[in-house]
């Protein structure tokens, strides 16, 4: 029932794009935010459009999937619409009912706002979809361990990154068992008003509740029943270092980034 | 009670990378008042197929009939009175307990079923009694049980609800022999005297040799072999190739026959063992080659 969120998802292919180096996809995926946002005319939204497209290819993930995941913030995008259209100051008035004026400048910065929200959440996406959750914060913590030295914590933020996206998909699996169970038990989720519904959750958050704080200290007692000590001193078994593919990668997005500025 | 299972297929996650075929083409009759197995090594679809009963999840293909009407077309019957009439203990129960104290959280069920408050006092009374939890306890707090209280509570939240066919997952999992051996001898004296149908999964052998009409065996999400216990636990080499076994008295009759006693070798208990060896020995015992 709940599994169909896509967003934050890891979807395994193992192509050229998933096995890149974590800490690439987190730069590049920063470049490609702040391109992005540098982009003010439509030949560069298709341009970026064009490059997203072509990286969904590469990475070898079914542009149904990613627009399926779209669907969550649909509303966001139409309220974003019609802010735009009815709100936006402009001369140039295509129609006019009363107070309401939807002008040509009210569009196009309606479909620009659109385009680089739906850019956005695609780009963004792409980088979890490609990187599995353990990458993605062996990446992070890579990143900021320079920042250590001025007392960023790297290694437990890492580490606390870890362990909740590590639950995620846990939790939604116990509360679909027991969303289950209460309905084998004749729980009703989906009639009546907002406080009967609201009553109707109970059953659900309260085994939520009590199993999530039973895992979690079960985890702590396991992780330190086998020494975990924080980050000193601690190796990996597989060191991050960048290849000659990463260096490719990272000059294409370097490239997209000037094309960006320049037009 | 009647239960009729037609070509039911179902898929987990159809269409991502995490797509995963949990069950394929089973059909299975199941005629009112039965007591059945159902094994199969971890993953075989066990779970899968009896979520289906109840109508928790929807086969991708296939139907499902509760007493010949098709539990998945609103003008034959409500999935409520499905619910109802088909009582699901999962696997773990305790982890769905939430109420305030014991009496509360049976009453759930019954309460939701939208009985009157003497009616819910009356079943809620009756399963606890079933499930041997004396009324000196209805007012704790069901966290503050051990292990196999909260287990009991949790199955008595579902008898509550007075079904006819009740489907329970591995309700002793994690149990000590004596709580395993009470809740399962309470669910067989509800079968004798209310001549409900009873579908018990398990990974135990002997639980099921012990007390089953007969036996549905899974594998890889189809069903490999069905028959009564005895002639089941004939094809010894076929269950453990799937990572099943017969129950252990079965091999010690095996090795005893293969040491020359002439003994009855499908045998399901114990007792019924204790029986053979000791009427053989009574006979005069040991064969004149051995
Ligand atoms: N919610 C789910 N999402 C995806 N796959 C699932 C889900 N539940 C079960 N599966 C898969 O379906 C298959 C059948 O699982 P099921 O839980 O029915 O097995 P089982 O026979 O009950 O096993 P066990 O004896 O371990 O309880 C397994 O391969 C499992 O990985
Ligand atoms: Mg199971």
């Amino acid at each position: 029932m709940i599994r169909d969120i896509t967003i934050g998802q890891y979807y395994p292919t193992n192509s050229y794009i998933h096995r890149l180096d974590p800490r690439v996809k987190i730069l590049s995926t920063f470049a490609y935010i702040i391109s992005l946002f540098l982009i003010d005319n439509y030949i560069g939204y298709l341009i970026v459009a064009l490059f997203i497209y072509t990286i969904t290819k590469v990475a070898k993930i079914p542009l149904k999937f990613i627009l399926k995941g779209l669907k969550a913030i649909f509303i966001i995008v139409l309220f974003t619409v019609i802010l735009n259209v009815f709100m936006a100051p402009g001369e140039t008035i295509l129609y006019e009912f009363g107070k309401v004026k939807v002008t040509l400048e009210g569009i196009k910065l309606a479909i620009r706002m659109v385009s680089r929200l739906v850019l956005l959440i695609i780009g963004s996406s792409l980088m979890t979809l490609t990187t599995s959750p353990i990458e993605l914060t062996d990446g992070i913590e890579s990143l900021l361990k320079p920042f250590s030295k001025i007392g960023v914590p790297a290694h437990e933020i890492a580490m606390m990154m870890s362990i909740s996206l590590r639950f995620i998909p846990i939790l939604l699996e116990e509360t679909d068992k027991i969303m289950k169970a209460q309905m084998a038990r004749g729980a009703d989720f989906e009639s009546g008003g907002i406080i009967k519904r609201a009553k109707a959750l109970i059953p659900i958050l309260v085994p939520l509740f009590i199993s999530a704080f039973r895992r979690a200290d079960e985890l702590a007692m396991a992780m330190e029943a086998r020494c975990y000590r924080g980050g000193e001193n601690r190796t990996r078994m597989k060191e991050l270092r960048y290849e000659s593919k990463d260096y490719i990668a990272l000059s294409i997005m370097a490239i997209l980034v000037v094309v960006t500025i320049l037009i | 009670m009647a239960i009729k299972l037609e070509n039911l297929t179902y898929t987990y996650n159809p269409g991502t990378p995490f797509e995963k075929k949990a069950m394929s083409d089973v059909n299975i009759h199941i005629p009112k008042g039965q007591f059945v197995g159902l094994i199969g090594h971890t993953g075989s679809g066990k779970s899968t197929l009896i979520q289906h009963l109840n109508g928790l999840i929807k086969p991708t293909s296939g139907n499902i009939y509760i007493n010949g009407r098709n539990i998945h077309n609103k003008d034959e019957v409500s999935i409520k009175d499905v619910r109802q009439q088909v009582g699901l203990v999962f696997q773990y129960p305790e982890y769905q307990l939430f109420e305030m104290n014991i009496y509360k959280d049976v009453a759930f069920g019954p309460e939701n079923m939208g009985l009157s408050k003497e009616e819910v006092k009356e079943r809620v009374h009756k399963a606890l009694s079933m499930v041997n939890i004396g009324e000196d306890m209805f007012d704790k707090s069901p966290f503050e049980l051990s292990g196999g209280q909260k287990r009991r509570v949790a199955i008595a939240g579902v008898l509550a609800m007075e079904p006819e066919i009740l489907i329970l997952d591995e309700p002793t999992a994690g149990l000590d022999p004596k709580g395993r051996e009470e809740i399962l001898g309470q669910v067989s004296k509800m079968h004798e005297e209310l001549g409900i149908t009873v579908i018990l999964v398990s990974h135990s052998m002997e639980d099921v040799a012990k007390y089953v009409d007969r036996l549905v065996v899974m594998k890889g999400g189809k069903v490999e072999l069905d028959g009564i216990p005895r002639e089941i636990f004939n094809h010894i080499e076929e269950l453990e190739d799937m990572g099943l076994a017969a129950p252990q008295i079965r091999y010690i009759m095996e090795e005893l026959s293969a040491k020359g006693m002439d003994v009855k070798k499908d045998i399901l208990t114990v007792e019924e063992a204790a029986d053979i060896i000791a009427s053989y020995l009574k006979k005069g015992g040991i064969r004149s080659d051995s």
